[in-house]
């Protein structure tokens, strides 16, 4: 009996965490919109999600595929050490696009060393749809 | 419905059994930290393990001189070709804990074999002091370099199993595809 009500309570948990991770996307996108950006284009962070930079000093191309792999529902791996990545996809990991800090601290890593430069708001909003739909 | 419900009751059993075998975790490393098992101090500080080792091993403090911690969170822009950077507030927390169990500040028997061995040079990387290279030498590259489950040095864990909570004694090596290691 105890067990059950110990599982309610972390079925409830888990609403309330899902729920938060939209308030953060929203939250996010308004950030970026008053930076500027328009509406979000979740076939525009598709695109982008693949395409390869060398930034200055790689020896190699780079995309967000290469840590992330095409499918964000699969657990990726760092490229240099090899730690797995947990899936980016919300549908399948519900801890993903759930804190704004924790976003913002990564748009700011990952931007600066797979395309060379920060993200531009509109690029951090259309990568926000493109994750939270996948 | 009903099968959702299975899904839910599946999902929070398994949660059930991580919690378990975290906790189990959590005694060992308290058990590390009263210096009884561990031949360098467990990691202890969560922020640490939550900020650093989405990437890589949450390496313990122990294992570089204070005056390197410095200089690698004062740099984390390039962080071995990495962007690591951290909100400021961040940085100086994790500095702060990083200095204060540097190899020269404790007093756990590996960590001052570290400190001894690197004296007053600040290496941004373990695997440059001596006294880990002499550790080291005798593997060959097969089971580190081009084995594909280790890649390299950096990789404690892949064969000090427990590495994270401070323990790097030989009879607990195990290196993947080779088994355990006896020199």
């Amino acid at each position: 009996m105890k067990k059950i009500s110990i599982a309610i309570m972390l079925a409830g948990s888990m609403l309330l965490a899902g729920s938060a991770g939209a308030a953060a996307v929203d939250e996010l996108l308004q950030t970026y919109a008053g930076q500027g950006a328009g509406a979000a284009d979740p076939g525009a962070a598709n695109t982008l999600w693949t395409r390869e930079f060398r930034p200055a000093g790689a020896d190699q191309d780079r995309s967000c595929a290469t840590c992330h792999t095409r499918n964000l529902r699969q657990t990726g791996k760092h490229a240099k050490t090899g730690k797995p990545i947990d899936a980016m996809a919300p549908s399948v990991n519900g801890k993903r696009l759930t804190d704004v800090k924790h976003i913002e601290k990564w748009f700011g890593r990952n931007c600066k060393w797979t395309l060379g430069r920060e993200c531009s708001p509109q690029e951090k909003a259309n990568f926000l749809a493109f994750i939270r739909g996948s | 419905m009903k099968e959702k419900l299975a899904i839910l009751i599946t999902t929070l059993a398994l949660a059930g059994v991580a919690g378990e075998v975290f906790s189990s975790d959590d005694d060992e490393h308290r058990g590390a930290a009263w210096g009884k098992t561990a031949d360098v101090a467990a990691v202890s500080n969560e922020q640490y393990r939550a900020e650093c080792a989405s990437c890589h091993l949450a390496y313990p403090p122990g294992l570089l001189p204070a005056a390197s911690w410095e200089k690698i969170m004062s740099g984390l822009s390039d962080h071995f070709g990495d962007n690591a950077e951290l909100a400021p507030d961040v940085t100086k927390a994790l500095t702060a804990y990083l200095v204060a169990n540097g190899a020269d500040r404790v007093n756990y028997r590996r960590s001052v074999k570290f400190a001894r061995s690197a004296g007053n040079s600040a290496p941004l990387r373990i695997t440059e002091i001596p006294y880990f290279r002499k550790e080291h030498r005798e593997i060959p590259a097969r089971m580190i370099k081009t084995n594909t489950q280790v890649g390299s040095l950096s990789n404690c864990s892949a064969c000090h199993q427990r590495a994270e909570a401070g323990s790097f004694s030989e009879r607990e090596i195990t290196i993947p595809g080779y088994g355990r290691w006896d020199d």
